[in-house]
């Protein structure tokens, strides 16, 4: 069904249809950032910075030089959570394609299996893996008589590594079964065995279908990263939390502080959002 | 039934024997036998749905028999301990949907599998890839993507690399029937080209005129069984089954 063939359907809901139609192929919102969004949080940003000023007795700081004394502290925060969302992203996007792939495999053990494991993680909340991981993980491992010690941040990774897992492998395995089956016929009357088939014919055609909702995964996971405050791992939101009881729990900072960190998530995702927009349209249209 | 013997030219290069085969509870072939001599071209026509695609699959295992026998040069096909591999590098398909890789270029194509399956050499297979495409008839092409080519160029292309295989035997499963009429002839020059040079060919095809040329038998089949067959002059001029000549009845 095209949906042009229901004309009582209006244009915003098919809109949303066709939204809800690859969030579920993503597995998770899809965040679709635009330029307004980001001019927005700079317009919050600034009256509600103005309006602690205003607020603020002669005797006390000033909201700015606030803002900047603590900017190279929220920074490190920041750049910690872009680490855990690389390591996340890379663990996931390594033994999820593996299960992706495990999921078409010819053995039904296998199959079933990763499926299993798939479905388990795509459905478990976010929030409930990293708490999975905070309690169950120990604080260290022992390895060939190496003691490695296992963080809370370690864990966190691990806990968001999990459901980037999962989707990697729903993605894959959408991907891999978007090839018309007469790609793996003509491999396959060629006398490629399936692994020459798969990796050599299937999977370099299954890389730009894949690409835009991993980009979207990675936006999500970004943004997902400050779940780890929850469970006490010191990135930027927890960071915030702290400065904020340090000037003395001031509640007009409250806002200043929060959409500024806001901020800085939207300029990191927002080109990422766009350039998944952009190959999404570029496939869309060439095949 | 089973057992391999040596195979000598005399003896059939294809030999099909009392073919069952069924989808689920669908029976596509219900005891289909044919031979297939060296250098012979044989065409299968007959209505859609009659099983002739899933027969030329069989001879390649693409798809697994119920019951019968089929041989490739002495090689029984559905022996459990068959390398499949080793059949399909002898037996040659193209399909009605090309089936191109369209992350390759025509030449790129044409060069995958001698060099990734039969580990050949890279300049050696690169020649000859150049050599298959002049061929039939796509010089200057080589590098073009099959997105960039017509039907019936990129069908040439899918032959071509069949070809590179280096093919004893040819299948060929309606490989016109999705081309505009004006570049079916050139797909049709190039099977004919083949026949001529003595590469043994499985027709399925809808092209009357061009069965009657090039056939050295031609085969009807009609819900999973051979209904009629015979050498393409007395089976067109003659045809003895009320279902033949119903079928091409419509079709000429
Ligand atoms: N892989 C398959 N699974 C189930 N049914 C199939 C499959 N392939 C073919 N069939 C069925 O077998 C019958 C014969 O198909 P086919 O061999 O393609 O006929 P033809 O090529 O003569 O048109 C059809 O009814 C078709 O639906
Ligand atoms: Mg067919």
């Amino acid at each position: 069904m095209s949906g042009t063939d229901l004309p009582v359907l209006l244009p915003a809901a098919q809109r949303l249809t066709e939204r809800a139609r690859r969030e579920r192929e993503v597995g998770g919102p899809i965040p679709r950032l635009q330029a307004r969004h980001g001019v927005w949080l700079a317009v919050i940003l600034i009256f509600s910075a103005g309006a602690a000023g205003a607020q603020a007795g002669a005797e006390q700081e000033s909201v700015l030089s606030i803002m900047l004394k603590w900017t190279p502290l929220l920074l490190k925060g920041f750049v910690f959570n872009l680490a855990i969302s690389f390591l996340a992203m890379v663990g996931g996007t390594i033994v999820g394609a593996l299960l992706g792939i495990w999921q078409i495999s010819l053995l039904p053990p296998v199959r079933a299996g990763s499926w299993l494991v798939t479905q388990f993680f795509r459905n478990a909340p976010w929030l409930v893996l990293l708490f999975f991981c905070m309690f169950l993980l120990p604080f260290q491992v022992e390895v060939f008589g190496l003691v490695i010690p296992l963080p809370d941040w370690i864990k966190a990774t691990f806990g968001l590594a999990l459901p980037v897992m999962a989707n990697v492998s729903e993605i894959v395995r959408g991907a891999i079964q978007s090839i018309p089956s007469g790609q793996w016929e003509s491999s396959e009357s060629l006398a490629f065995n399936r692994r020459q088939t798969l990796w050599q014919i299937i999977m370099p055609q299954c890389i730009k279908r894949m690409l835009p909702p991993w980009m979207n995964l990675y936006a999500i996971l970004t943004m997902a990263t400050v779940l780890a405050s929850v469970v006490g791992v010191s990135e930027v939101m927890t960071l915030t939390g702290q400065v904020l009881s340090a000037e003395g729990g001031r509640t007009d900072l409250l806002v200043p502080f929060y959409s500024y960190i806001l901020l800085w998530f939207f300029i990191y995702c927002y080109p990422i959002a766009r350039w998944t927009v952009h190959l999404e349209r570029h496939f869309a249209v060439k095949t | 039934m089973t057992a391999t013997q040596a195979w000598t030219t005399d003896q059939p290069i294809v030999r099909i024997a009392d073919v069952y085969k069924a989808f689920g509870a669908v029976d596509v072939l219900n005891g289909v036998s044919l031979n297939v001599m060296k250098g012979e071209v044989i065409c299968i026509i007959g209505p859609s749905g009659s099983g002739k695609s899933t027969l030329l699959r069989c001879i390649n295992a693409l798809v697994p028999i119920n019951k019968g026998s089929i041989q490739v040069e002495g090689q029984e096909v559905h022996d459990p301990k068959l390398d499949k591999l080793e059949l399909r590098k002898k037996v040659g398909m193209v399909f009605q949907q090309y089936n191109l890789f369209p992350h390759k270029t025509a030449v790129q194509n044409v060069m995958m599998a001698p060099i990734t399956v039969l580990k050949q050499d890279k300049t050696e297979v690169e020649a000859r890839a150049y050599a298959l495409l002049k061929k039939v008839r796509l010089e200057g092409k080589e590098h073009s993507y099959p997105g960039e080519l017509s039907g019936g160029q990129q069908q040439r292309v899918a032959i071509a690399r069949s070809l590179a295989m280096n093919p004893d035997v040819m299948l060929f499963d309606e490989v016109t029937a999705a081309l505009d009429p004006e570049t079916v002839k050139e797909v049709l020059v190039t099977i004919r080209e083949l026949a001529e040079e003595g590469m043994t060919c499985l027709l399925v095809t809808h092209e009357m005129g061009f069965a009657r040329e090039v056939a050295d038998h031609m085969y009807f089949t009609d819900r999973g069984v051979i209904v009629e067959q015979g050498p393409p002059k007395e089976f067109f001029a003659n045809p003895k089954d009320p279902r033949t000549q119903e079928f091409l009845g419509q079709i000429l």
